[in-house]
């Protein structure tokens, strides 16, 4: 049963990864990408870490994704793929994916030869036995005792982080004009009209502003 | 299952991460891409924490969820901020940093 839940959950890892590296609209991208992670926290689920699993499905699945289909549908990513980008760049974009497919490979080689070469005889079991009971592993009570004893300074430094990049994405996305115009709508009092292209509600939906 | 078939997944997932960082332009597939290497990673670390019985991989893949969160909030404004700039949103076009 496992077995079977393994080789369907990672299959769907596997496609939705093609699918984000080959698809040429970036919206299709971000919806393969989708399928990838909720593949991906089913494997993570067939690991034990039913924390790690859930948290990549709201977080990552939701809350992030969400994040990319907005810039997506307001960027607008033009159309770009490895096939347009072979017949639109010629001989030279197709030996820049030729050359982007055999340093891939080369990782890929690399990478399996790292991992499965090694001596460790513990790779080809099925993992150490976790004692089952209300501290069993990989369930949010284990994670949490762990987060708020042993790593209570990493978990201290990501929420630091998290605050850094939450102020500096709302620094970098913000709407600017240039220097002398930001200090023209400093002085002007709330009650005029404002200028075309403040960023409010009614320009978004397309209407003008008066 | 064994753990090595996680880890030869694992592998792949990150490889084709790889692939897609070096061959797309679009700056939003980019950041996709660096998304599947950092889930190839998360899911070799899942592996070994169980392979181990040990929860230590286990949060080190939440901080990199942590991470990747950052990166991707950093990484969307700065391209809504070249959009807004009327800058080609392309890889090969932005090259201002290259001195």
């Amino acid at each position: 049963m496992s077995a079977v839940l393994f080789f369907i959950a990672a299959t769907g890892v596997i496609t939705g990864a093609t699918g984000v590296v080959v698809l040429r609209d970036a919206f299709y991208s971000v919806l393969s990408l989708v399928v990838h992670l909720i593949s991906l926290s089913v494997l993570f689920l067939l690991l034990r870490a039913e924390f790690v699993a859930a948290v990549q499905v709201v977080v990552y699945a939701g809350a992030v994704m969400v994040l990319y289909v907005f810039v997506v549908a307001y960027v607008g990513g033009e159309a770009d793929s490895l096939g347009e980008r072979l017949r639109g760049a010629g001989p030279i974009g197709s030996g820049l994916r030729r050359a982007g497919a055999i340093i891939g490979g080369a990782l890929l080689v690399e990478l399996l030869i790292a991992l499965l070469g090694t001596g460790l005889e513990a790779i080809e079991g099925k993992g150490a036995g976790y004692s089952p009971g209300p501290r069993t592993f990989g369930t949010p009570a284990y994670i949490g005792n762990l987060l708020l004893t042993r790593f209570l300074l990493t978990f201290e430094i990501a929420s630091f982080l998290l605050l850094i990049a939450a102020v500096g994405g709302v620094v970098l996305a913000r709407r600017r004009g240039g220097i002398g115009e930001e200090a023209e709508d400093a002085m002007r009092p709330l009650e005029l009209p404002r200028p075309p292209g403040t960023g409010t509600m009614a320009e978004g939906v397309g209407r003008s502003v008066p | 299952m064994s753990i090595a078939w996680y880890l030869a997944v694992s592998a792949i997932v990150f490889s084709l991460g790889a692939v897609g960082v070096i061959t797309r332009r679009n700056p939003l597939v980019v950041l996709l891409c660096l998304e599947l290497m950092l889930n190839g990673a998360n899911l070799a670390l899942v592996a070994f924490s169980r392979m181990w019985g040990n929860g230590d991989g286990q949060i080190f893949a939440l901080i990199v969820m942590t991470v990747a969160a950052c990166e991707v909030c950093i990484g969307l404004g700065m391209i809504v901020a070249i959009y807004r700039r009327r800058l080609p949103i392309d890889v090969d076009d932005l090259r201002e940093l290259q001195g």
